[in-house]
């Protein structure tokens, strides 16, 4: 295996007196992409949710145990939840664009860490939304509001505003569950080229996706992990009789 | 098995649906008798001198309201300038700061019951907090009684608006390394900003009507406002007293003070429903 970015270690997670993740161990590789599956409500999403602490916002949600990202916990105390963030990026369900034009949207994340000029500033805005594959597009329409274009650009603009802080990890909750299929194959080739440059860890309910792009592949099931493998071993020869019944679709 | 006959439940139908029509069209009707009878009678006090000249005792011709309509425009600006920010600061704790905390519940409360103290009573908290202690009325204080009936309705609404914000739009501005400063005021507020500007222009519609408070607190002048310490004209308290008293020509003066109140609250109200609406789209 890779080296390891994330290292998760008996992670329990509760919204208020309810336990969801029981003693979670994980580790995602390096420069790999690691899908996360399960059926609906085994905690698949708010696993990830704790790799950049985003469950904060809600005062009822607390994590337990460790997450280790390159060796450090960042569930400890002193961390830097801003920096943690900008190394640690996050692309939701729905696409959600802030309401400002396409170009700020993306250079705003980008003013709040980096001291750019003006012309350094539109090359890593451009830069970014190169990446995201959506550059040509948009190109002409970088002052409309981001709001105003169609659901998959939406969500590559996303790609592309946590991109441009330039992390090291990005984590991807169902990003083409809200979108249509042509769209989400863009974003699946998109995912595809950020092997080796970024981290990827993505929830999906989609098991043909996950096959498609994942490299690893973590099953879920009522708040633990029931199988970690390769995608191939997962898909083709799991240990588990739970797995393979939810691969083959006999439940979930 | 047979139905009962519907004769009796159509007729009920047909009672309900018509009471509710008469009720609407007896409230409609109301509006706009009161709205003509202003519109026509303040009409005719709407002349030139109206709107530049000070106040003449009553059987002297000319004379106007200017010294009112500034002061109406100074206290009420004033007041916006003091109640809008508290006001949307508390908004801000409601919905985002202080979201789902003891005190905060605590504070939806009281701004709840703020809503609904008649305006005379804050008048008169005012009247002895800012008025007797320096022995004169002062259109300081008339602002201030206004700053204080505007603050529950901003912080009010502002509570409602940011939380119809969805928490997505929250949560991928934090995603990406913003504080929580910034994601409330340049993300949620950008993305509220319509409904907020609604909020602010209601708050002022609201106030510019109050009369109660400022007999209290800024009480009238004849004078041309000058000093935010002494007594400061208004239109309100100017209707309050021309309307009682009983010379024809400050009745009629009181008129023509009311279809500009009426006129400006209207105006006021047409644009936030049409900002309000511009956002829906």
């Amino acid at each position: 295996m890779n080296p390891i970015k994330i290292s998760t270690r008996g992670l329990t997670f509760f919204y208020g007196e309810q336990q969801v993740l029981f003693g979670n161990d994980l580790d995602i590789a390096q420069g790999k992409v690691t899908a996360i599956i399960g059926p609906s409500g085994c905690g698949k999403s708010t696993h990830i949710r704790v790799y950049n602490r985003i469950y904060e916002l809600y005062r009822d949600q607390k994590a337990g145990g460790q997450v280790l990202i390159d060796g450090v916990n960042i569930l400890a105390d002193g961390e830097d939840l801003i920096e943690l963030r900008r190394r640690v990026g996050m692309i939701f369900q729905k696409p959600t664009p802030f309401p400002m034009t396409v170009y700020d949207n993306v250079a705003y994340g980008l003013k709040m860490h980096y001291k750019l000029s003006r012309s350094e500033m539109r090359d890593r805005v451009e830069e970014a939304l190169k990446q995201a594959a959506l550059w040509d597009e948009v190109k002409d329409e970088l002052s409309r509001p981001g709001m105003a274009l169609s659901g998959g650009q939406q969500q590559r603009l996303c790609i592309a505003r946590a991109i441009a802080v330039e992390p090291e990890v990005l984590l991807m909750d169902e990003p083409t569950s809200a979108i249509d299929p042509v769209a989400t194959a863009r974003i699946e080739e998109l995912i595809e080229s950020f092997k080796g440059r970024y981290t990827v860890a993505i929830v999906t309910h989609n098991m043909q996706q996950a096959a498609r792009i994942s490299d690893y592949t973590a099953f879920f099931f009522e708040g633990k992990i029931v199988e970690f493998s390769s995608t191939e071993k997962i898909f083709t020869n799991p240990n588990e009789k739970k797995t393979e019944d939810y691969i083959t679709g006999r439940f979930g | 098995m047979k139905p009962r006959p519907s004769t009796g439940r159509k007729l009920t139908d047909l009672f309900v649906k018509g009471l509710s029509i008469a009720a609407s069209l007896l409230g409609i009707f109301v509006l706009g008798w009161i709205l003509f009878e202003v519109g026509a009678r303040g009409f005719a006090a709407l002349n030139w001198d109206f709107f530049t000249q000070l106040p003449t005792p009553p059987g002297v011709e000319g004379g106007g309201l200017s010294s009112a309509i500034v002061g109406t425009l100074i206290i009420t600006a004033l007041a916006t300038v003091i109640g809008v920010p508290i006001g949307m600061m508390a908004g801000v704790y409601l919905a985002e700061v202080g979201k789902g905390t003891r005190l905060a519940s605590a504070v939806r409360f009281t701004v709840n019951v703020m809503m609904g103290i008649p305006s005379i009573i804050i008048g008169l908290f005012i009247y002895t907090i800012m008025v007797l202690p320096f022995g004169h009325f002062s259109g300081l204080a008339g602002a201030v009684a206004l700053a204080i009936i505007m603050l529950p309705v901003v912080a009010r609404t502002a509570d409602d608006m940011l939380n119809l914000v969805p928490n997505e739009l929250r949560e991928s501005a934090l995603a990406l390394g913003l504080p929580r400063w910034r994601v409330t005021f340049a993300v949620v507020f950008r993305s509220a900003k319509s409904g907020l500007v609604t909020g602010v222009l209601l708050a002022v519609a609201r106030v510019s009507g109050e009369t109660a408070p400022l007999l209290f607190t800024s009480l009238n002048s004849v004078y041309w406002p000058t000093s935010l310490s002494e007594p400061m004209s208004n239109l309100t308290v100017t209707i309050f007293n021309y309307a009682m008293s009983p010379y024809p020509d400050w009745q009629q003066a009181a008129w023509g003070a009311s279809l500009l109140i009426m006129a400006a609250v209207l105006f006021v109200n047409i644009i936030s429903r049409g900002m309000f609406k511009e956002r829906k789209k």
